[in-house]
């Protein structure tokens, strides 16, 4: 309490300009970590002291005459209203002031296009909503979702420290690399902000954006989608992740590795249980933001999943392959063919035909997505494993 | 109106009559000029590089003019992305050519229909950064037209660049970008 | 409203028919003074309108988390919010002020085409009616900001986006022929030896916004229409896979935007020039700078669009020529802030809620000023743009700057409309209330915004939660104080201290000639200025 009335002090007293910082409190544009970045508080800062100098001369001119000239206190109006001297000098002298103010914002905005060769070039691929970061040539490329528990957004439980502002899966980066974004976007025109690397650049559909940056500091620097972009725009942060050049190729080096063992996991025998559990997860990282945990949707631009004949009905277990794999044409739909592999694919279909009083009891493996990959077309596969009727999920 | 025109002098009339037909002739053609912002926009997008468009139309490649400017080493990179609803598998044979100024590059993209429907599809390039839109010339290239695939056809589609010389010296590597839609509905 | 006798006063020998009665008197009205009223009290139903998404919005936002609303309905609360403040409320006010006093400060008996300003008017409801309606529909009102960008509002809008558009055309058509009407009526009905330098300042400023609206509400038009042909016609302006391009839409909203703003905020400038002179008892400093200052101001406004877009990725040329072009713009805004301050100096000053308002209004509007100026810094802007920096920005001048203008105009004019002086105590309450509740809802954003909270979010950080506990609180201040100002109006129509055709010790302007409440017909015979 005490803390808060003495933040409430200083905002008051105006003296938010010295840049006094508090967990909640925070008050100013953070000076971030790279060059750019500091230049650009730099320039704030100075911009702000000079607004504010300027304000204490006419408010306090102002409020001299308010309080002075006032009819109550016997103040005879006096009758002058003209001087072309004053004008002029009130149109000059502002004049120069930007004039200086604009010699250091180009110095700033000509570094920031500044185009020398990046040490590595990250494409950022803005979708509805989340961000795909591809590490060109080095054929790494994954998605990074809001990881916020729904339950903390619904105020059923606590909220994180880092709520809003955490993902699973975060952008890495190593530390003194000059760094190169392509920034584009897949459906609307999204922004991709992070304050600390005073980086933000629209994303739009069709278009190649550049920003760069070049980090000094290892740490953990985080953003948000800074475009209204849609239903979900408050909810697809940006973490980045500075590391130092070993742990970076580490780092890499175990992402590759990775890539490779999900790709063995296509040609494991996958039980339907197996398949659920999964699936709950991918569904609930990529379709529940639009058709809802529970699977009702939002009709009805987000038609409901539960009970729904694509989803139950045995002959249209083909186009519910097709539409997730492929979308929806003119609708929200996406392709998500290229969103999540086979596993997650076969999953997440084998889930939405069993959730949430679904119980088809029909199963879709990754063997059968690989297939479908390869001739368009979903045959079931007679080997695999038929599931026991005691098994059946009722989620 | 009727007590006013008694009591107006007629030049009055007249002269508000001529107020009103200069103005609303303002307001159509800012409506026209409206419209008239898309061409413009698009010559002044050519001229100056904007958003990194580059000229719809083949570049009309001279061998016999070209010098080959051996002294500069041009990094060219190609980075492919899908638009939403977009179902094709589409990316290019390398991540990136080098070349001389003047010497033309050659790579692949592929693009394969994964679906049971024939689709059309346009892709859209942009180069970046903006200042060398200019300097990037296509010889050859998918996106002048649109590309229709069958059923599960895959197609190889070839891609011919040459940088030009005049290229500023301080660019060493630009991105050129291919975004992919689905144009089925508008052909 | 008016009794027949009170037309017995000397400039007003002519006798005419009242007003008509009942219903079909607003109907089919083409008096100035009927019509200005229906668009005034057609702007505060607006301003509730709008005003009551505003506390959906602060309710949500009270604290982290989603408690009231969806993401989907926190967007259309957004949308809907900005639509309706900017043309429903503040546009309609400015044109209300301007039928009820223009043909009064220059001596015209009416507008020049006063069926045309009864047709103008009518559109208004409707457009308005249709706009709200939107919500209703299925998938929901407009849900992609105020700015509507494309694609967002094209390729991927609610089925009820044909309907906004259309109510974008009608508000357009509405504005348009109201700016011809002002047009014409202050170039031709102006009374003998009324000079265009002897104008009163609001009318300069509205001839000048009424240039504004008939160049840019065509251009904003245009959009729309692009908008509606790229959804229903397949053409593809703004889709960049059949050869269009979204930031092209940004480009041409832009265009109207910017000198939109200015269309909200000019005719204020000319109302605080009344307003100030008149409670210091002294003339406005430096008239003819006055006038000069507005019309470099509606010329720059025209060159200075692409300063919203600094992050779309803009060549660098053309980011140092906004960045200038945009930084300019000071030069004159302040030239008026200083005019302002000097009229002030050495008056001998009143504070009646009138010039409380203008007094605010010049101290919060350079605040607003100094936050445009740091947003025209292009590198800045980098870390500005799109954060709650930029709300409080527009907040700063748009509120104190269009709103607080439009009060303290009513409170100025109010004698003449009613005959009745308002209830200044009440009116100080309400001025106080909306001043403290404005500057708690508004300056703690300048604190989120810099600290990275983006805009149009339902739900934020934890870091941003105590000042938009804040802004909340002083949100709800703000609004339920305007119920206040309902009251007070309609108290002042009911009855009150009778006042004298000037009720201002120190108010300038023919208008002051007339008898209070003025006459339905007035200066049917032009007066002679000297």
């Amino acid at each position: 309490m005490m803390q808060q009335a003495k933040s409430l002090f200083l905002l008051l007293a105006g003296l938010a300009v010295t840049g006094i910082s508090r967990a909640a409190w925070e008050v100013n544009m953070t000076e971030g970590v790279t060059a750019v970045s500091r230049n650009i508080y730099g320039l704030h800062m100075t911009i702000l002291m000079i607004c504010v100098v300027i304000g204490l001369i006419v408010f306090g001119v102002m409020f001299y005459s308010i309080f002075k000239h006032r009819k109550s206190k016997g103040a005879v109006a006096h009758q002058f209203h003209e001087s072309t001297l004053v004008e002029i000098v009130w149109t000059s002298i502002p004049f120069l002031i930007l004039v200086l103010m604009a010699i250091p914002a180009t110095k700033t905005l000509v570094e920031i296009y500044n185009t020398d060769e990046a040490d590595i070039d990250i494409k950022i691929t803005g979708y509805q909503w989340k961000w795909q970061y591809e590490y060109v040539g080095e054929d790494v490329s994954f998605f990074s979702n809001l990881s916020t528990p729904r339950e903390q957004i619904l105020n059923v439980r606590d909220k994180n420290p880092n709520y809003l502002l955490e993902v699973d899966e975060p952008l890495v980066i190593p530390v003194d690399k000059k760094v190169r974004f392509l920034v584009t976007a897949a459906d609307v025109i999204h922004s991709w902000w992070v304050p600390a690397l005073a980086v933000k650049r629209d994303a739009i559909p069709g278009f190649i954006n550049e920003a760069w940056t070049n980090i000094e500091v290892p740490g953990t620097y985080r953003g948000q989608c800074a475009e209204l972009c849609g239903k979900d725009h408050g909810y697809m942060p940006i973490v980045v992740e500075a590391k130092s050049q070993e742990d970076y190729d580490a780092w890499l080096q175990a992402k590759k590795a990775a890539a490779g063992k999900e790709r063995e996991l296509t040609d494991k025998s996958w039980t339907m249980a197996e398949l659920m559990d999964r699936g709950e997860q991918a569904y609930n990282k990529a379709c529940a933001v639009c058709h809802q945990p529970n699977g009702a949707g939002m009709p009805p631009i987000f038609p409901a999943l539960k009970g729904s004949p694509m989803a139950t009905e045995a002959d249209q277990i083909g186009a519910h392959v097709d539409i997730v794999m492929n979308g929806k044409k003119g609708s929200a739909m996406q392709a998500f063919a290229s969103q999540l592999n086979e596993v997650d694919l076969a999953a997440v279909i084998t889930y939405e035909r069993n959730a949430w009083g679904n119980n088809t009891g029909e199963m879709v493996t990754p063997k059968e997505i690989v297939e479908y990959k390869k001739t368009g077309e979903y045959v079931e596969d007679p080997a695999k494993q038929t599931m026991p009727d005691n098994q059946q999920a009722s989620r | 109106m009727s007590e006013q025109d008694r009591e107006q002098p007629e030049s009055i009339e007249h002269s508000t009559r001529r107020t009103v037909i200069r103005s609303t002739l303002v307001a159509c053609g800012m409506f026209a000029f409206g419209f008239a912002m898309v061409p413009l926009y698009n010559v002044f997008c050519q001229v100056t590089g904007l958003n990194g468009k580059t000229d719809p139309n083949p570049y009309m490649y001279k061998a016999a003019e070209a010098k080959v400017d051996t002294s500069r080493d041009i990094k060219v990179q190609f980075v492919a992305t899908k638009n939403a609803g977009m179902s094709w598998d589409f990316y290019p044979s390398t991540p990136q050519v080098t070349v001389h100024p003047g010497e033309p590059g050659l790579l692949n993209f592929v693009a394969k229909n994964p679906t049971g429907k024939t689709i059309v599809g346009q892709a859209i390039p942009s180069v970046t950064p903006f200042e060398a839109t200019n300097f990037l010339h296509k010889v050859e290239c998918f996106c002048f037209t649109t590309q229709t695939l069958q059923p599960w056809e895959e197609k190889v589609m070839p891609l011919r660049i040459i940088v030009d010389q005049e290229l500023p010296k301080h660019i060493k590597k630009l991105t050129l970008s291919y975004t992919l839609f689905d144009v089925t509905h508008l052909n | 409203m008016t009794s027949v006798t009170d037309t017995a006063s000397s400039l007003d020998q002519e006798h005419h028919h009242g007003p008509a009665k009942g219903l079909m008197r607003w109907v089919l009205t083409t008096n100035h003074k009927d019509i200005g009223s229906m668009y005034l009290w057609f702007s505060f139903i607006m301003f509730l309108t709008g005003g009551a998404m505003a506390m959906i919005i602060r309710a949500e936002l009270f604290q982290p988390g989603l408690q009231i609303v969806e993401p989907a309905f926190f967007n259309q609360m957004t949308t809907m919010h900005g639509l309706i403040m900017v043309f429903g409320a503040v546009m309609p006010a400015f044109v209300g002020l301007a039928n009820w006093m223009i043909p009064m400060m220059i001596g015209a008996p009416d507008m020049a085409m006063p069926r045309m300003n009864n047709w103008s008017f009518w559109i208004l409801p409707f457009a308005a009616v249709m706009l709200v309606s939107t919500l209703f529909m299925e998938g929901g009102g407009p849900n992609f900001g105020w700015t509507f960008y494309a694609p967002l509002s094209t390729d991927y809008s609610p089925p009820s986006t044909t309907f906004f558009i259309f109510a974008i055309h009608m508000l357009g058509v509405s504005s348009i022929m109201g700016a011809i009407n002002i047009i014409a009526t202050i170039l031709n009905l102006r009374a003998p030896g009324m000079t265009m330098m002897k104008m009163p300042m609001f009318v300069w400023t509205w001839l000048i916004t009424a240039y504004l609206l008939i160049a840019v509400m065509p251009v904003l038009a245009g959009a729309v229409t692009m908008m509606l042909m790229d959804i229903h016609f397949g053409t593809s302006f703004f889709n960049a896979g059949g050869g269009g391009d979204p930031v092209l839409f940004q480009h041409i909203f832009w265009f109207f935007g910017h000198p939109e703003v200015y269309i909200m905020i000019l005719p204020s400038f000319g109302i605080v020039s009344a307003i100030i002179p008149a409670f210091a008892r002294k003339p406005l400093f430096g008239y003819t700078s006055m006038v000069y200052a507005t019309a470099s101001i509606a010329f720059l406004s025209f060159i200075v669009w692409a300063h919203h877009m600094f992050t779309v990725g803009i060549p660098l040329i053309g980011e140092l020529f906004f960045m200038y072009a945009t930084m300019l713009i000071a030069v004159p805004t302040g030239v008026k802030i200083f005019n302002w301050v000097t009229t002030m100096f050495r008056g001998s000053m009143t504070f009646e809620t009138p010039m409380l308002f203008s007094t605010a209004f010049v101290v919060l509007f350079t605040i607003g000023g100094f936050s445009g100026l740091m947003l025209s810094i292009a590198p800045a802007d980098f870390q500005y743009h799109d954060t709650y920096f930029v709300v409080a920005h527009f907040h700063y001048v748009l509120v104190p700057g269009a709103i607080f203008a439009i009060f303290a105009a009513c409170y100025y004019w109010l004698p003449k409309w009613t005959g009745y002086m308002y209830d200044e105590t009440l009116a100080k309450v309400h001025f106080w209330m909306s001043f403290i509740g404005m500057n708690l809802t508004f300056f703690p954003m300048h604190f989120v915004g810099l600290a990275g909270m983006p805009r149009r979010i339902p739900d934020y950080a934890l870091q941003f939660a105590n000042f938009n506990e804040m802004s909340s609180i002083g949100g709800f201040m703000f609004g339920t104080t305007q119920l206040l100002f309902l009251f007070i109006v309609i108290k002042c129509i009911r009855g009150g201290a009778k006042v004298e055709a000037k009720p201002w010790e120190g108010a300038e302007g023919l208008e002051w000639n007339v008898p209070s409440p003025a006459p339905y017909h007035t200066f049917t015979t032009p007066p002679d200025v000297k």
